[in-house]
């Protein structure tokens, strides 16, 4: 569930902005130093020693440090700066077949143990009402190892001078573009993530993300109406440079109608270019309701896929383990297991991976100390496995963990989350302007808007940032009030072509929420430009009072 | 940490802005001891407990604001928040709409701490889950359910004399009950802050006999149709339309209370005049804290909407200034005036029509006419002369609460109920509805 606190931080929803403050506040000069590998090794192993003498048959350890800066801007304002800074130790321990956990945030040797001890009595108490003991698939020990997102420019380096102005400067461009209002805001993770395990793994990892969402709003008071365009960028598993905009990831979008970005982003650009867009919204033709064909742009894509392929086929919801929150799933084991379930038409070929460099789901290994792959969770149309953890893997008869554990802090536990899941391109050589040509009537969609979806993930409708009229294979006119409602399997199978890996970019979300008490996690879903024919358009302008 | 007393947090903030040079110094202690115990699968699945203790310093040098936080309280760390704190502000550009720290302020406590609620343990939360677990497998069914609690104090003080402090218990309750083959879900809430007004077994019984009811649903055409929509169907609308009641966004036309050529439209009849919807911290079933902590404004008892007419706005600090406006405390919490009528009663009134349980994965569509889509979940059932007759398949609506606040026919008896992504607490009566406009069917039980 893409969580609705992120609404509420781009300000564009109807509530004030809040800023998430995950951790306490730390002065810029201070994130920069890790804690020591001998410091963190000795901790560890007390933690497993101290669980395995009370009786654990597996234990595994967590330190963690996360740092975080935010920059929210307003027009030509800053208005707030804040860094965070949260470090701890969780514990997860199996002791008489079931669970505990307990964490702290005292990384003495003896607060440490005490926790570790704290999660065996947790387990011992939870293994009297547990039915069926908890089952690891196994995981060979990897010994001292060490990964790091593979970044050229560590945002805890660059002043936060530099980085207000940038958004500043974009504020500016959106403004002189046309729009009324302007919110810009920067979003910067390290997350500093030392696990060990009794099967003997110690694994140092330092993680990095960015985000940087822009916000435009245009208004007429004289008709009384508003509209909004927000940034095309992705959040990124990438370091600052990301925000040096080289000519080669840029992209122009079908028809020219506006420029897209792949493994880099120019800021400033796209923020003028919000500010046009926003302005020429308040004149764009109310769409007809009815049946169109849909060109979807990768910007637009990755929130189909993440709420109509990622969610469905985790396996935990498929089981019932999120019934009383997110909800359950329609891909239920009985289908999958006839090997014949049709998801979606045939050319549909759906990865998962926590490996694709850039995305928000790339790590070494995932929480559970499994090191991350890639594997079909669709091939050729026909849905053919989902996402597990360690403790799920035997479930679907898998002999090893897909390596998609994972807690948003040291204090969380750690549980089955969504990895990166993306269309393949298409095998055909085909452009997003080449794939319009053959559409009559249809709406090409740039970016992500408005989205829902049920509990069991069959009935969605999706909004977008951008929406254009396509006539007789052309780009006509802009539209406006655009929404599409479909049925998961109906939509996948209706999809009728797929432009091919020159076209394949990255979108993702920075707050997908799921478990009770919530977790927050990222992921970034990739596609080409795709094509779903005779979808259901409805028309949402709406007169009150 | 344990959780601090008024005397405990007045020595802290006493002690972190004698430590200050700023200009000014703002300060905010947060503790809280919460429990929870989560199940699934009619097994229990996870349970714990969290502890925190967060101190917040805000300080500004001129129109130059640094904010910093920490979580231990020993002489060095106050020290090192305060000037981590005053570095930050030094760092920072100047923000022209800063408005300094409110004066000393008067609070009047509000009833947020129960003593019986704060002495909930693992047992019963425990006994909770148990409750629900067996009844449900008594009747072949399954059940997922999570039960937290929360004690909790709240401080505030400032460099101009402000100074707060007050207790804060509550307990939510959610619980689904499906059954075995997957064709019926039955589901509820409950919020309190006095756990004796919390049974679980009552609770549970009510998910169990609507998944038992709810199997089985037909297809009705989607349409406009009358509703009966209980608290739960209406409590996340009310939070998205209530959060839209800012009154920079209105003033500046980008609101739905934005008025045509400019100005905003308080004062304006834009809902049925049976609407009458305040905020109350002292309300005794949804007491919130006597402040606003982002403010360090007193609340106080305000009308939103009256007969109808939007009765309030709500003003930052910064905007109040700016359009000459006497600022108050941000409301935390929502109350609609209703009837003593049950929700059997509205039922019993109604010729034809769709009971709804609870509505689910609400979005914004378009916020000019604040279009919300959303789906029906867990208990939908067709009415016909003042009876539940069947259930029937879940539907996705697109619908704006003003439109829905303008069709209503007959208001229920207030209940309690916090929105599933809102933060309101909230006191709502069951509603029936007209032309409540329900777009497309969902597979989805």
């Amino acid at each position: 569930m893409e969580r609705r606190a992120f609404l509420n931080i781009s300000g564009l929803a109807l509530g004030t902005m809040l800023v998430p403050i995950f951790g306490n506040a730390v002065a810029a000069d201070e994130l920069l130093s890790p804690l020591a590998d001998k410091f963190k090794k000795t901790l560890a192993d007390t933690a497993l020693n101290a669980a395995t003498a009370a009786g654990a048959s597996y234990c595994d350890v967590r330190i963690g440090r996360y740092l975080n800066q935010f920059i929210t801007t307003r027009d030509l304002n800053v208005e707030n700066v804040t860094n965070t800074e949260s470090a701890g130790v969780g514990v997860r321990v199996i002791c008489n077949g079931a669970y505990g956990f307990a964490a702290t945030s005292d990384m003495s040797p003896d607060s440490v143990a005490a926790a570790a001890r704290q999660a065996v009595a947790i387990a011992k108490a939870n293994a009297k009402l547990q039915v069926e003991p908890v089952r690891l698939a196994p995981v060979k020990g990897v010994g001292e190892v060490k990964w790091a997102t593979p970044i050229k420019k560590d945002w805890r380096a660059v002043p936060i001078k530099e980085k207000s102005e940038l958004l500043i400067a974009a504020n500016k461009a959106g403004l002189d573009g046309g729009a009324n209002f302007m919110q810009s805001l920067m979003f910067q993770v390290n997350q500093q993530k030392y696990f060990a395990s009794t099967d003997g793994s110690y694994i140092d990892q330092d993680i990095h993300r960015m985000w940087m969402p822009v916000y435009a709003t245009a208004v007429d008071k004289a008709t009384n109406k508003f509209r909004s365009r927000q940034g095309l960028s992705s959040p990124v598993g990438m370091g600052y440079e990301y925000l040096d905009a080289r000519p080669e990831d840029k992209v122009k979008a079908a028809g020219g109608v506006c420029t897209l970005y792949k493994n880099s982003y120019d800021l400033i650009e796209d923020a003028r270019a919000c500010g046009r867009q926003a302005k020429e919204k308040l004149t764009a033709k109310s769409v007809v309701p009815g049946k169109y064909d849909l060109v979807l742009s990768p910007e637009h894509m990755w929130l189909t896929i993440h709420e109509s392929v990622g969610h469905p086929t985790e396996l935990d919801r498929v089981l019932g383990y999120e019934a009383n929150f997110a909800g359950t799933s329609f891909a239920t084991i009985d289908k999958w297991q006839t090997k014949k379930f049709k998801y979606g038409a045939e050319r549909v070929n759906i990865v998962a991976d926590k490996v694709v460099p850039g995305s928000l789901g790339a790590v070494g290994y995932d929480d559970e100390g499994v090191k991350t792959k890639r594997w079909d969770i669709i091939r050729d149309g026909i849905l053919v496995n989902y996402q597990a953890t360690r403790d799920q893997a035997h479930m679907i008869g898998e002999k090893e963990s897909h390596g998609c554990s994972y807690a948003d802090s040291w204090s969380s536990v750690q549980f089955q989350r969504m990895p990166n899941i993306s269309l393949e391109a298409g095998q055909k050589k085909l452009t997003p302007d080449e794939m319009i040509k053959d559409v009559k009537k249809g709406i090409y969609i740039v970016g992500d808007g408005s989205f829902s979806i049920d509990q069991q993930r069959y009935n969605f409708q999706f909004g977008g940032q951008l929406f254009y009229e396509i006539k007789d294979g052309k780009i006509v006119a802009p539209l406006e009030d655009v929404a599409y409602q479909s049925n998961t399997q109906e939509f996948w199978s209706a999809c009728s072509a797929i432009c091919d890996e020159r076209d394949w970019r990255m979108g993702g979300s920075f707050f997908d929420g799921k478990g009770q008490p919530s977790q927050s996690s990222t992921v970034s879903h990739g596609s080409s430009t795709t094509r779903f024919n005779g979808i259901n358009v409805i028309n949402t302008a709406r007169k009150i009072g | 940490m344990k959780l601090l007393n008024s005397e405990e947090t007045k020595r802290i903030c006493d002690r972190v802005m004698s430590l200050s040079k700023a200009d000014e110094c703002s300060v905010s202690i947060a503790g809280s001891r919460t429990g929870n115990i989560r199940y699934a699968r009619n097994n229990v699945s996870t349970a714990g407990l969290v502890e925190d203790t967060q101190l917040v310093v805000q300080v500004a040098f001129g129109k130059k604001q640094g904010t910093a936080s920490i979580n231990e309280f020993d002489d060095k760390s106050l020290e090192k928040v305060v000037r981590r704190a005053e570095d930050l502000a030094r760092l920072a550009p100047e923000n022209p709409e800063f408005v300094p720290a409110v004066r000393k302020q008067a609070f009047r406590p509000t009833d947020t701490f129960n003593a019986k609620t704060a002495a909930i343990d693992p047992e019963f939360r425990a006994q909770v889950a148990a409750y629900s677990i067996e009844a449900s497998r008594k009747s072949k069914l399954v059940a997922a359910g999570f039960f937290t609690d929360r004690t909790a104090f709240q401080a505030i003080a400032n460099s101009n004399g402000v100074f707060g402090h007050q207790g804060e218990t509550g307990l939510d309750f959610t619980c689904t009950v499906r059954t075995e083959d997957g064709r019926g879900s039955g589901w509820v809430k409950r919020s309190a802050n006095d756990v004796a007004r919390f049974d679980a077994r009552e609770a549970s019984d009510v998910a169990i006999e609507k998944a038992l009811r709810s199997a089985d649903a037909k297809a009705l055409e989607p349409g406009r149709y009358t509703v009966i929509l209980e608290p739960a169907a209406t409590s996340d609308l009310l939070g998205y339309m209530f959060g839209g009641f800012d009154a920079r966004r209105a003033d500046e036309g980008r609101s739905f209370l934005s008025k045509k050529g400019g100005g905003t439209r308080l004062g304006e009849k834009l809902f049925d005049e049976q609407v009458n919807i305040w905020a109350d911290p002292w309300n005794p079933d949804v007491p919130v804290l006597p402040w606003d902590q982002r403010t360090m404004l007193p609340r106080e008892r305000m009308a939103l909407i009256k007969d109808g007419k939007v009765a309030a706005l709500d003003y930052s600090l910064f905007w109040a200034k700016k359009q000459g406006v006497r600022p108050v405390g941000a409301p935390g919490n929502i109350i609609m005036a209703g009837t003593s009528k049950s929700t059997a009663e509205l039922i019993a009134n109604t010729k034809k029509g769709v009971l709804v349980t609870r509505t689910w994965y609400i979005r914004m569509v378009d916020p000019q006419s604040v279009l919300l889509t959303g789906l029906t979940r867990d208990g939908t059932f067709y009415i016909e002369n003042g009876k539940i007759k069947h259930p029937i398949k879940n539907f996705r609506f697109n619908e704006s609460p003003v439109t829905m606040l303008n069709n209503i026919d007959e208001i229920g008896k207030p209940q309690i109920i916090g929105g599933d992504e809102s933060q309101f607490a909230m006191a709502i009566p069951p509603m029936r509805v007209r032309d409540f406009n329900f777009t497309s069917l969902s597979d989805a039980v």
